[in-house]
């Protein structure tokens, strides 16, 4: 038995990483075989590599006024054609991707980490969870865009307070998919156990609460990115976003909306990029989703 | 002899699966007459449940495939299209479940799902219907059955729900019963009397029951025929005394050891077979039970065994029955 | 069931409370003096001195909020300013339309994604499904406003089969409203259509997995009665859930849809009331909102008691 022991625990180390490597493996062949996670994250991938090389090779200003060239459809000099004031739509398009794209993606990211920082700590502990819940609960009664309407009205039309408008709308889903799936994780035994043996709260949460909450945390994080594109695009067309004459998607829209009578490209060029985008991160958050929650993926299979 | 009730010929079952296509009942062949309550018997994974289910081509019809027959008075109901089958089901052949918790419908009374299978199969008033499944509900020895007609299946007990589910499934006199462990799930005072209920009732209508179990208990107890099945095949078939007295397979030697004696020697340990069933998409490929046979040889390994009959009564698929 | 609903409702005074702070100091924390943006640049030092007396902007912000507040629980909205009517009365004149869109886009997209879904679901897997569900995809992806200004290109200037923009009220006929409510119903229906579809389907799919749906099967029901009867039944509990819980983004997007196509509806009134910062029109608005949210999910949660025998049991204890 002695001798027996260390050759079976070195067999079940070899196991072990093996099995670590086969599970890669396996995910890697699962992600290539998910169509969805594989078409959404072309789509986004290629939108990022066409926004950042036009932006790099691009001559034209998005702010440069042209009055001899106002509403030209598209051709080979102005490939979306130009808008109300001359100024090349496709330059306006690519900066307004770029502001889009930037202001959704920074919204994402603080609203995960302060998700994730409010959900933890709700699950953790009890009485914070009530008083967190129920400001939760006040603020997913707003209409979204209502409530960031209202933010930006207040704070003024900018784009740091697009940002903050999207992120207090968007925190409460967020800290409520953090905080479900943690209570789950802190009931189980081996949480008990760690407390037992007296980790402390910060070692607990983050350390081993924390990465168990990622599958549905990530998911998550595209949804948010996807609906902050959205909600961005809507604020500025409703004139209560990015304003003018600095470019995004949505305020693109507002300019288009004025001639759409004769100037469809000011709002099919700015709408396929929406939803191009939209839609990418739609399939690729559907695609996670199926790759890291078994259950739905049985559900589809 | 007279006339089989049900005779299932060489039925494969297969599934398509992302990782390919498993056979889960690879070649199973039994016959049921009507009167006669056939055992079939395995643990579980063995395919006794999708055997079952495939004589209702109940699985998911867009990746199942049947192949081989099912005669039912004669006429292969494997060839039926879905509205044919319709009529079949619930109304030739009724079928009960283990867990009557979940099968039943929550959201509707139990009068409402036994009256809706009356309205499928027979064209009747919803007074009679009514009465038709209240009459049923009473045969089962369910207490007032008045009043469970207008209740939920969660109102119930767990005794009663497995009667209402009888009553079900029996409402339209099907000639044929299948029935998927419909005692497990149950405590054993209880499954006495359901097994009771189910007997009575097959003497009243004269049905043929395919009882599916892994509890050989229930088979002693019910069955005069036994289908004892291992990875999708059959391994032995035999009339209950046969099988109980002069078992053939190792499986089955196995099996009976498995059940722990009161009067035997206490201070032996219990019987395990050792092993683990193997998966099915890892069939070995000469007889399926040779890895964990204590007999077995190169022969076993190496070439898969044919069911053979000992005599008219009892088959085996052992290269080795005679010697052991 | 009575004691229920009284828990279930007093359980959202707290929320109510929270939205009203958080509705109040959001709007009062607002830089620059709102009686002076109401008279304009060319009112005198006392004209906007008057105004701020007038409405009760002198006052410590806890006092305007307790005062606001008590207003709210008598019913009370306030006053617009910029229309000189109360809150309540501007808040209704601009229901019509709104409430008109809500309902359509509602139904819309009820009646076809329930059928829509159910059928993905039934052949899962087949190309039917995979185009169902690129559908719904690409609804999902198109936020109402930028398909509204689609539709408005295609219908109302390339086809000219509908108007543009504009509004006519019920009171001038059904087809004259329809006609202007078609476009900015579909335009908000879609994305709601495409909500409810994957929903449904997902639901269908959980249900027809389950023993009972193989019960239902063993009895040799017809197709249509396992489908519409048995799973649809349990499925709606999830279908309806999603219906309460996209109310408050059927209203947003009712809002920013009103205004591609110029519908004189709740949306313009928030606008119009930003522009002029009128407060306690924006305040009233916002919190009205926010009630029928609540309402409605409070209806949602009574329809589970109907659908679910279960629920029922469980409320009566």
């Amino acid at each position: 038995m002695g001798v027996n022991v260390p050759i079976e625990n070195r067999d079940i180390l070899q196991t072990k990483t093996q099995l670590k490597k086969e599970r890669f493996r396996l995910f890697v062949r699962r992600f290539l075989n998910n169509r969805l996670a594989l078409i959404g994250s072309s789509i986004m991938i290629f939108l990022l590599l066409f926004v950042s090389f036009s932006l790099l090779f691009m001559n034209s200003s998005p702010l440069e006024i042209d009055p001899a060239n106002r509403l030209h459809a598209p051709s080979s000099e102005h490939w979306f054609g130009t808008d109300t004031f001359g100024r090349d739509l496709f330059s306006r398009v690519v900066h307004g991707g770029f502001v889009s794209l930037a202001v959704g993606f920074s919204a994402t990211i603080i609203t995960a980490i302060i998700g994730m920082i409010i959900g933890l700590y709700a699950s953790y502990y009890k009485f914070l969870d009530h008083i967190l819940m129920r400001i939760c609960d006040g603020l997913l009664a707003f209409p979204d865009v209502l409530l960031a309407i209202a933010i930006t009205a207040v704070l003024g039309p900018r784009p740091i307070n697009v940002v903050i408008a999207i992120t207090v709308v968007k925190i409460p889903t967020m800290a409520r998919i953090v905080r479900s799936s943690a209570l789950v994780i802190k009931e189980q035994t081996y949480i008990e156990a760690l407390k037992a043996q007296g980790a402390s709260s910060w070692r607990t949460l983050w350390m081993h609460i924390a990465p168990n909450t990622l599958s549905p945390y990530i998911v998550q994080i595209t949804n948010v990115f996807a609906s902050a594109i959205i909600l961005e695009a809507g604020l500025s067309f409703l004139g209560a976003g990015v304003p003018a004459p600095e470019p995004s998607w949505g305020n693109i829209l507002y300019d288009g909306k004025v001639v759409i009578f004769n100037a469809w490209w000011m709002t099919f060029f700015p709408g396929v990029f929406i939803v191009l985008s939209v839609l990418g991160l739609n399939l690729f958050g559907d695609g996670l989703r199926d790759l890291l929650d078994p259950h739905t993926n049985k559900a589809n299979k | 002899m007279q006339e089989s009730l049900l005779e299932v010929k060489n039925l494969k079952t297969s599934f398509s699966t992302e990782s390919g296509v498993v056979t889960a009942v690879d070649g199973v062949t039994f016959t049921v007459h009507a009167g006669e309550t056939l055992g079939v018997v395995g643990e579980s994974g063995c395919g006794k449940s999708v055997t079952a289910e495939s004589i209702l081509q109940l699985l998911n019809e867009r990746t199942t495939k049947y192949e081989g027959e099912i005669n039912y008075k004669g006429k292969n109901i494997l060839t039926l299209n879905k509205k044919q089958m319709q009529q079949i089901r619930g109304n030739e052949i009724a079928m009960i479940f283990q867990d009557a918790m979940t099968s039943l419908n929550p959201v509707f009374t139990i009068g409402d799902q036994i009256t809706e299978a009356i309205t499928a199969h027979m064209k009747m008033g919803r007074k009679e219907a009514n009465k038709k499944a209240i009459d049923m509900l009473s045969l089962t020895g369910i207490s007032s059955p008045e009043m469970r007609f207008h209740e939920y299946p969660y109102e119930i007990s767990g005794g009663m729900r497995q009667r209402a589910m009888i009553a079900m499934a029996l409402v339209c006199r099907p000639n044929l019963l299948i029935a998927d462990e419909p005692t497990t799930a149950l405590d054993v005072t209880i499954q006495a009397q359901i097994l009771e209920v189910i007997n009575n009732i097959k003497n009243e209508l004269n049905m043929g029951i395919v009882m599916i179990t892994h509890d050989l208990g229930v088979i002693a107890e019910v069955c005069t025929h036994v289908v004892v099945m291992y990875l999708g095949q059959v391994i032995e078939d035999a009339d209950v005394e046969s099988l109980f007295s002069n078992p053939a397979h190792p499986y089955t030697k196995g099996l009976l050891q498995c059940i722990p004696q009161i009067d035997g020697d206490r201070s032996r340990q219990l019987y395990t077979i050792e092993g683990i069933v193997p998966s099915l998409d890892n069939v070995p490929k000469g007889c399926r039970f040779s890895q964990r046979c204590p007999h077995s040889d190169a022969k076993c390994l190496n070439e898969p065994p044919l069911l053979e009959e000992i005599n008219d009564k009892h088959k085996v698929r052992c290269w080795h029955y005679d010697k052991i | 069931m009575k004691g229920y609903f009284l828990t279930r409702i007093l359980s959202l005074v707290p929320v109510l409370l929270i939205v009203s702070v958080f509705v109040f100091f959001l709007i009062h924390l607002t830089p620059g003096d709102p009686a002076s943006v109401i008279l304009g640049p060319q009112a005198t030092p006392e004209e906007v001195e008057q105004l701020r007396e007038q409405m009760g902007l002198n006052l410590p912000l806890y006092q305007q909020f307790f005062e606001w507040f008590t207003g709210i629980l008598r019913g009370d909205l306030g006053w617009s300013i910029s229309q000189n009517k109360s809150v309540i009365n501007a808040f209704f004149e601009h229901l019509g339309p709104t409430l008109s869109l809500a309902v359509l886009a509602q139904g819309i997209s009820i009646v076809l994604a329930i059928p829509m879904g159910i059928i993905a679901a039934k052949k899962r897997g087949t190309k039917i499904d995979q185009s169902v569900m690129v559908v719904a995809m690409l609804g999902l992806a198109i936020p109402s406003f930028l398909l509204g200004l689609l539709l408005m290109q295609l219908f109302g200037i390339k086809l000219q089969w509908l108007p543009v923009a504009g509004y006519e009220p019920l009171s001038s006929g059904l087809w004259e409203h329809l006609k202007h409510m078609i476009m900015p119903a579909m335009a908000l229906g879609v994305i709601q259509t495409a909500v409810i579809v994957r929903m449904t389907r997902s639901s269908m799919l959980d249900v027809l997995s389950t023993n009972y749906i193989k019960t239902a099967y063993a009895k040799g029901l017809k197709e249509r009665i396992i489908y519409y009867k048995h799973a649809l039944r349990n499925a709606s509990i999830a279908i309806i859930t999603v219906l309460g819980e996209t109310f408050g983004s059927l209203i947003a997007g009712a809002v920013v849809t009103e205004t591609v196509f110029n519908l004189p509806g709740i949306g313009q009134l928030v606008m119009n009331s930003i522009l002029r910062r009128d407060y306690e029109v924006i305040q009233g608005t916002i919190l009205l909102a926010v009630v029928s949210y609540l309402a409605v999910n409070l209806v949602v949660d009574m329809l589970y008691g109907v659908i679910d025998p279960r629920v029922r049991m469980s409320r009566k204890g």
